[in-house]
């Protein structure tokens, strides 16, 4: 495993999901315990003016989060700042990313983003990663 | 939703992080790491026991601000961020409560107006020091305040 204190800038974590399915959404929601039906019921979404159910922006951001769990033995997630651009549907394909933008005196701060398999970035922020001393 | 709810806030709810919990909401994320939910990893690791993930605070209860009461649907989240201090820790006692930290109103495309209501969420440890903070940004469309009345 790479470690995360050596990267340089520039360098990035990546990976694919598996497309999004309705058993994933119905664990969110059990999980976290957002019930909104928008996010399980296509009736219910379908009454909200959605072409079908969408991912919780929360699921996505959960997801995203990630990339980062291998290097919690050099460090922590000091923020985490994500704007939700887009909706995420059922068999969406999200690729998950992050690119590291600076290091400062132990902090390493990184661009992350979602993005689907239209290239449409879906959830986009930053995190900064702070180094244990 | 008003201006007046601006600074208003909950009382502090006793949460203990569960073990269980932060599994499942790991699996949840497909990020069933050691660093989550092996307890021998854990008490090898730096804080001697399991952390929870960044966005696991999402399941924790912030108790009931008097008076606010936002709609239960046709909300738009649109932005979330999470300070750390340190990882929230499996098993720890955390003390929650929300805060209603800004509201204002902006004219949407269609000439009505839209809220924007700013939560701020905490999480405090026993000796009161602050563990994380939660910032979410929620948008009141258009359609749902016509609805409020307001």
């Amino acid at each position: 495993m790479s470690i995360i204190t050596e990267f340089k800038i520039g360098d990035t974590l990546e990976v694919t999901l598996d497309p999004v399915s309705r058993l994933d959404l119905i664990k969110y929601a059990g999980a976290s315990g957002d019930f909104n039906p928008i996010h399980t019921i296509d009736a219910e979404a379908k009454n909200a003016g959605l072409p079908g159910i969408i991912a919780h922006g929360m699921w996505t951001m959960g997801n995203l989060s990630k990339l980062f769990t291998p290097y919690y033995g050099e460090g922590f997630i000091k923020e985490f700042k994500v704007r939700f651009a887009s909706m995420v549907f059922l068999n969406d394909m999200i690729t998950l990313r992050a690119e590291l933008e600076e290091e400062r005196d132990g902090e390493l701060l990184f661009n992350v983003s979602a993005v689907n398999q239209k290239d449409q970035v879906v959830v986009k922020g930053t995190v900064q990663f702070t180094r244990y001393e | 939703m008003s201006k007046e709810w601006i600074g208003k806030q909950s009382n502090k709810v006793k949460n203990r992080v569960d073990r269980l919990l932060v599994k499942r909401f790991a699996e949840s994320i497909g990020d069933l790491h050691p660093f989550y939910v092996d307890e021998e990893f854990g008490e090898n690791a730096r804080y001697g026991r399991n952390i929870a993930p960044p966005t696991f605070p999402r399941t924790l209860d912030y108790g009931v601000i008097e008076g606010v009461e936002l709609p239960k649907k046709g909300l738009i989240h649109g932005e979330e961020t999470y300070i750390y201090n340190r990882p929230l820790l499996v098993d720890e006692v955390v003390y929650c409560y929300a805060k209603i930290e800004d509201y204002y109103e902006k004219v949407g495309k269609s000439g009505g107006k839209m809220g924007f209501v700013i939560i701020k969420r905490f999480g405090e440890d026993e000796k009161g020091d602050l563990i994380f903070t939660e910032i979410q940004n929620v948008i009141i469309t258009e359609a749902v305040r016509k609805e409020m009345k307001v």
